[in-house]
């Protein structure tokens, strides 16, 4: 369990973290997202005891990260950004050195090496140099680092960035299978890498939280959300105008080839009405999708948002 | 201090992954010979002392012991292992310390390996053993103080020529603080006290005299308690520094 409370970090006159607090529990996998300098690094790096907050504690299974850092720091598994490890070492005597500064030595070690090598498959490169890795597999060697002690708290700092698609999906797979009894924090900035892991997502912007709750509530804000697209065999503006006029509907839009999308009202269910509407008037249907709202669109709608109302009140000062 | 084990193995470990350690090795070798036998004079002096290398070693440790310095840190926060070394459940005095002790160790071999020069001297006459033995101690225990500086300088910067140079610039200090031009442009103006006081807190005053002979504790507790000072700096800068 991860509790942070009422946490600020200031460099110099720039705030990264702004007074945030939440609770992360065993079994949750949470999704920092944000833009680039929304604070989720410096986040990640203040739970990991690298970094000391300005104000505000965060505890760790219990443990307070600035009192008690060494038995916190026990606690988590944490890939940093980047996914940094010694360039001169190959990737087997990284391992064993992660492994022996956490106190695994002789049998415990080599299973312990084992386990975590066979579970982000790194066999084919132990006898390397990490200087001469792939970056899929620096990223994994950095994830196999975090896991090698099996802890409780888990934070991976962009752990797909700059693999290929199936590199990725091993990943997710991975993060999904782990994440049982654990707690996990994943940074990202790939929208749909939050629904597809993590059970809660968190928009950071400015340094605070604008958007906290699970994934479909997230898709849920969208003007997207219960949105119908349709594609009619024939135009007809007969249909389009019956369309503007069903009571949920928000409004109706045309694209240029011809793929109309209604959207409805507060993301009210509306493919009934809209049914209705389209077997009135016979029409014959190329193309007929319900939308569960699009992330990248509201991930744009609520950091804006948080953008614009701090540059007005700062105005206002 | 099983963690400090483990850092420092892989420290020394890493310094002999790359060629680095062998130029050092080769070059610290090659230019403690140069000293000794032509500008020390030491066959023309026939005397069976190795008083023409230890007069050298201050100033080829000014050179060579900033070089192994400075990469102890501007290198991890350059590559960003630092985030990785210091989330591990071990306190930065532990990690400071094994990595000054590596680094230490490395140099110590470095100085051993000059035994030929040892060898020499015993081949062709019969000097006092015991007074080199204490010369070697003294060199280490100076080493060990310039590391420790340089230690503390390559915690500021990510740049390790910056690193060096910084290091470079405050041990020549430390060295020339008990020389005859600092000491007599002070003795026309300044209390006995600030005289001596520069000159105890010069390097070569405590190694000239352990490498004479006068084994007296206070000049190697001046050397430990520098280090111990420099590292307890190292700490602070670390953990004020880490992030930028």
């Amino acid at each position: 369990m991860i509790q942070v409370s009422n946490l600020s970090k200031k460099f110099d006159s720039f705030c990264a973290v702004d007074d945030i607090s939440f609770t992360v529990q065993p079994g949750e996998v949470l999704g920092f997202l944000g833009p680039n300098g929304a604070g989720k690094s410096t986040t990640m790096k203040i739970i990991t005891g690298f970094l000391s907050p300005s104000a505000g504690e965060v505890t760790v299974m219990g443990h307070n990260v600035k009192k008690d850092p060494i038995a916190a720091q026990s606690e988590i598994g944490y890939l940093p950004e980047g996914a940094p490890s010694y360039d001169d070492m190959t990737v087997l005597a990284s391992l064993q050195f992660i492994g022996k500064a956490r106190g695994f030595f002789g049998k415990e070690l080599q299973q312990r090496i084992e386990s975590v090598v066979a579970k982000v498959e790194l066999e084919s490169v132990l006898k390397k140099r990490v200087e001469t890795l792939s970056k899929g597999f620096r990223r994994r060697l950095g994830i196999a680092q975090a896991l090698i002690h099996d802890p409780k708290v888990l934070i991976l700092d962009e752990p797909t960035d700059g693999l290929d698609p199936n590199q990725k999906h091993q990943v997710r797979e991975l993060i999904r299978n782990l994440s049982e009894d654990k707690t996990v924090i994943v940074s990202t900035h790939i929208l749909e890498e939050v629904s597809a892991v993590c059970s809660r997502a968190m928009i950071l912007a400015n340094g605070k939280i604008v958007f906290d709750g699970t994934p479909a509530e997230l898709a849920a804000k969208s003007d997207f959300h219960n949105a119908v697209t349709i594609r009619l065999g024939k135009h007809s503006e007969v249909v389009i105008a019956a369309l503007k006029k069903l009571p949920n509907v928000k409004h109706v839009s045309v694209s240029s080839d011809d793929l109309i999308t209604v959207f409805a009202n507060d993301g009210q269910s509306i493919l009934a009405e809209v049914n209705q509407v389209l077997q009135r008037g016979n029409c014959l249907l190329d193309e007929l999708h319900v939308e569960v709202g699009r992330l990248d669109d509201v991930f744009r709608k609520v950091t804006l948002n948080a953008t614009l109302e701090e540059t007005t009140s700062e105005e206002q000062v | 201090m099983g963690a400090v084990k483990v850092i420092l193995s892989r420290e020394l470990q890493s310094y002999f992954a790359t060629p680095l350690a062998y130029i050092f090795i080769v070059i610290f070798l090659v230019l403690s010979g140069v000293f000794t036998f032509y500008l020390g004079h030491f066959f023309e002096r026939s005397q069976a002392d190795l008083t023409s290398f230890f007069n050298f070693i201050p100033w080829l440790y000014l050179v060579l012991v900033p070089a192994v310095a400075m990469r102890l840190w501007s290198e991890e926060r350059r590559s960003g292992t630092i985030e990785l070394l210091m989330t591990l459940p071990i306190s930065t005095g532990k990690i400071v310390l094994a990595k000054f002790l590596a680094a230490w160790l490395f140099i110590g071999l470095a100085l051993l390996l000059t035994f030929p020069i040892w060898l020499s001297v015993n081949f062709l006459g019969e000097p006092d053993n015991g007074v080199i033995l204490a010369g070697y101690l003294g060199a280490w225990f100076m080493s060990g103080g310039f590391l420790a500086i340089g230690s503390c300088l390559s915690a500021t910067t990510k740049n390790q020529i910056v690193a060096f140079i910084l290091t470079l610039v405050v041990c020549f200090l430390m060295i020339v603080s008990g020389f005859p031009i600092v000491q007599d442009v002070l003795s026309g103006w300044a209390p006995l006290w600030l005289v001596d006081g520069f000159a105890n807190l010069s390097f070569l005053t405590h190694f000239d005299a352990i490498s004479r002979g006068v084994i007296d504790l206070r000049d190697f507790v001046y050397f430990l308690v520098l280090i111990a000072a420099w590292l307890m700096a190292t700490v602070l800068v670390i953990d004020m520094k880490k992030a930028d």
